[in-house]
């Protein structure tokens, strides 16, 4: 009995990851409807911290580690892995689901964990005077909506007066994120809004289209996940909708949302808020450190696409707010409310991402207490199906804070309010 | 004619069209329900399995290539060749009669007598098996599906309407061709079942287990060919589904848009299915263009269900179900 439980305890202190490392969960969903997008994410980010600890040793000596919990993009599933997985001395979440981060705000507040939300989450967790312990640089899905109007804007001389613009979303609280935005847009621009659900996941969608086909709206914005964009570009390039009026946000804008259509996807547009494809400088190392030495995640034939770009982009700006708390605190193995500090204090600029083997694929952006969204800004990339390359066809368009500001505070103060959170950064 | 009525015109067509969509998915239920009782919860999962093995042969994809690559440190992924639609087709369909197979072989033959909810569950435990399964063999990301079918507006139908009524009503290529194969799909079971021999051991199996049993018909057998049977259902399926979003494990949630079309249309009938089909398609897609903008839309999904539920409290066997009767 002994032998055994010597044992035991044995492969269990093999099976477990060092204590001395950094331990950033990865809440990933490489199963379900939502596989095809959550999994060249989750390898991105896997890959990236890969190649800090096979090419820097870790960040600041201290290696870091991916346990990954799958969340099927379930909200349920996705609290439970944020349980499961916090006593590990996680020191940050990101769960690429909307519906989760809504969840789990109260929780990492409550934990002192930081929950980084790149280009998703509550919109309003912008302003850190409410939401301490929430970071959703470098743009949300308010800035995404305004960066929308503002090159339509740009492409009809300044004025969309009279124009009608449809909204297409998924019926949920992601869907529904930038109806107030686009309102408050519409009733600036005059422009009139339409609005179109579609119900999760999606695969049926002829009910909308049809009323699109009748409405004839000049232009469709979409903001959609997993099978809801494909449906939907097949479906516009059936009733003949012009492609390069068709402009998704960037969830609705991976190569998986196009390649099922065909040709018929070709001259889709949608937001970007980061680069993508493999002319970047640091996949070099990543050849060298994880693809050639077979430390790929997944299946390793997700690189440069898209999704494997943002889920790399998420995990670069994560080891920066690391490097960024080991500065503030002065020791290498910071814990999560140190990493919090160090998310409030990061500031990436050009320089840094050129340094890093990433030049102009992001924007510069600096955290503070008060600002926890960034900039906002976005570029326009289009599909070309004959090539099946996306490319930028605009620079970093900049959101109409005139118009974001009063909502991301109104709609913060109201949380605040229902949650008794008194203001900080005072 | 005022735009409102050819509008109605409009989705009325539309929503047959996509009514027998449903029923495509409908009818593999339908087959196995009828010939053992059992309610197939796998059925949606079969037509994403059939699709995904489909994708797969054509595309010459190496299946379990990731588990290979990984055990023997290979960098396996494809075969090299490309093969002909039909020819894939044909793969498939066998793959889901070896399929059939091991099902009847691994999971009915041992829970035959045992109570319909036992099946049911064990139905459940094949579905998640199959979708554990589909992407360890053929990978979890999104695969173009593409057998040469037409997509798009119908352009002759377009311009013959325009010139009737001054407006273009809009059907889909696909789902033309998604009429035309249920309907000779539902002809090929009609004829298999009342004029061969098989056909007739199945509606014998259908009708009484004990009594078919009694006469030498191999249960065994039976259940093998409806199970091959609406694996191939469901790869007609699969493919039509596919050919709209792309191969991707949503395809395995089309179960749901059939189960309003049985409850209406009855467990136990083809014509039922169909039938069901249409109404449940044509119904929803009406009362979300009446009523959708007044109530913010998105109603399809739980429409179908009020649809079905209205017609179960006065039919409960649905239109073409049998109705039980049950003496003491």
């Amino acid at each position: 009995m002994r032998k055994t439980m010597t044992a035991l305890a044995l492969a269990m202190a093999t099976a477990t990851p060092a204590m001395a490392e950094l331990v950033v969960p990865n809440l990933s969903y490489r199963t379900g409807p939502f596989a095809a997008g959550g999994i060249p994410y989750a390898d991105g980010f896997n890959d990236y911290f890969t190649l800090l600890n096979e090419r820097d040793g870790g960040i600041g000596g201290e290696k870091v580690a991916t346990p990954e919990c799958e969340t099927a993009y379930n909200t349920e599933k996705g609290v439970e892995c944020y349980e499961a997985t916090k006593g590990s001395g996680a020191l940050v979440y990101n769960p690429l689901s909307t519906g989760i981060t809504y969840q789990l705000i109260p929780k990492v507040t409550a934990d002192n964990i930081p929950l980084y939300t790149p280009g998703y989450g509550r919109t309003s967790a912008a302003n850190g005077k409410v939401f301490s312990n929430v970071f959703n640089y470098p743009a949300n899905y308010w800035d995404a909506a305004s960066v929308a109007i503002k090159y339509l804007l740009d492409e009809n001389g300044g004025d969309l007066e009279g124009k009608k613009i449809a909204l297409v979303y998924h019926n949920s609280a992601y869907g529904k994120e930038p109806i107030p935005t686009l309102s408050a847009l519409a009733a600036k621009h005059g422009f009139e809004l339409v609005e179109i659900p579609v119900d999760s996941p999606g695969q049926e969608q002829k009910s909308q289209w049809l009323q699109i086909r009748r409405d004839k709206p000049d232009y469709v914005l979409m903001w959609g996940w997993g099978v809801m964009n494909a449906v939907a570009i097949q479906e516009a390039a059936n009733i003949r909708f012009p492609m390069e009026n068709f402009i998704g946000v960037w969830w609705s804008g991976s190569e998986n949302d196009v390649l099922p259509a065909g040709d018929g996807a070709n001259g889709y547009k949608s937001l970007a808020m980061h680069g993508t494809g493999m002319d970047y400088p640091v996949y070099a190392d990543l050849k060298q450190y994880v693809y050639d030495a077979g430390k790929s995640s997944g299946a390793g034939d997700q690189v440069g696409s898209v999704l494997y770009s943002r889920g790399m982009y998420a995990a670069l700006v994560i080891s920066e707010a690391i490097r960024k708390a080991q500065e503030l605190s002065g020791h290498a193995a910071i814990n999560a409310a140190e990493l919090r500090d160090g998310f409030e204090a990061l500031e990436i600029t050009e320089a840094r991402m050129a340094e890093l083997g990433l030049p102009n694929f992001g924007q510069p952006f600096a955290s503070s207490c008060e600002d926890h969204g960034g900039p906002g800004a976005a570029m326009i990339q289009q599909w070309d199906a004959s090539a099946k390359t996306w490319s930028l066809i605009t620079g970093f368009i900049a959101p109409d804070d005139e118009v974001l500001t009063p909502l991301v505070m109104g709609d913060s103060a109201a949380f605040a309010a229902e949650n008794n959170i008194a203001e900080r950064c005072n | 004619m005022s735009d409102q009525i050819l509008f109605a015109m409009e989705v009325t067509l539309n929503g047959l069209m996509a009514g027998v969509m449903y029923s495509l998915v409908a009818l593999g239920f339908v087959l196995i329900f009828k010939a053992s009782g059992i309610f197939n919860y796998a059925q949606g999962v079969l037509a994403l399995f059939a699709a995904l093995t489909l994708v797969g042969f054509q595309n010459g994809q190496v299946p379990f290539a990731h588990l290979i690559n990984a055990i023997f440190g290979t960098n396996l992924h494809h075969f090299g060749w490309h093969l002909p639609a039909v020819v894939a087709i044909i793969l498939t369909a066998a793959v889901m009669v070896l399929l059939a197979m091991i099902v009847e072989k691994f999971v009915l033959q041992h829970l035959v007598n045992q109570a319909p909810i036992i099946l049911f569950m064990a139905t459940i435990g094949l579905a998640y098996f199959l979708e554990g399964l589909g992407d360890i063999m053929w990978g979890a990301d999104i695969k173009k599906l593409d057998v040469g079918l037409p997509q798009g507006a119908n352009e002759a139908f377009e311009a013959v309407t325009d010139s009737v009524f001054g407006f273009g009503l809009y059907i889909d290529n696909l789902d033309i061709v998604a009429t035309v194969v249920a309907a000779l799909l539902v002809l090929s079971l009609t004829l298999f079942s009342q004029y061969t021999k098989y056909g007739r051991a199945l509606r014998a199996v259908a009708d009484d287990h004990q009594a078919a049993l009694s006469v030498g018909i191999s249960l065994r057998f039976i259940w093998v060919l409806v199970w091959s049977i609406a694996g191939i259902v469901a790869l007609v399926a699969g493919i039509m589904w596919g050919s709209k979003s792309g191969v991707q494990f949503s395809l395995s949630l089309i179960a749901l848009k059939a189960l309003p079309v049985l409850m209406l249309g009855g467990f136990t009938s083809i014509p039922g299915a169909i039938v069901g089909g249409l109404i449940i398609g044509m119904g929803e897609k009406l009362f979300e263009f009446f009523a959708g903008p007044l109530i913010g839309g998105a109603t399809e999904n739980w429409f179908a269900y009020v649809l079905a539920l209205l017609f179960l409290v006065f039919r409960p066997q649905g239109l073409f179900g049998e109705k039980i009767i049950e003496r003491v």
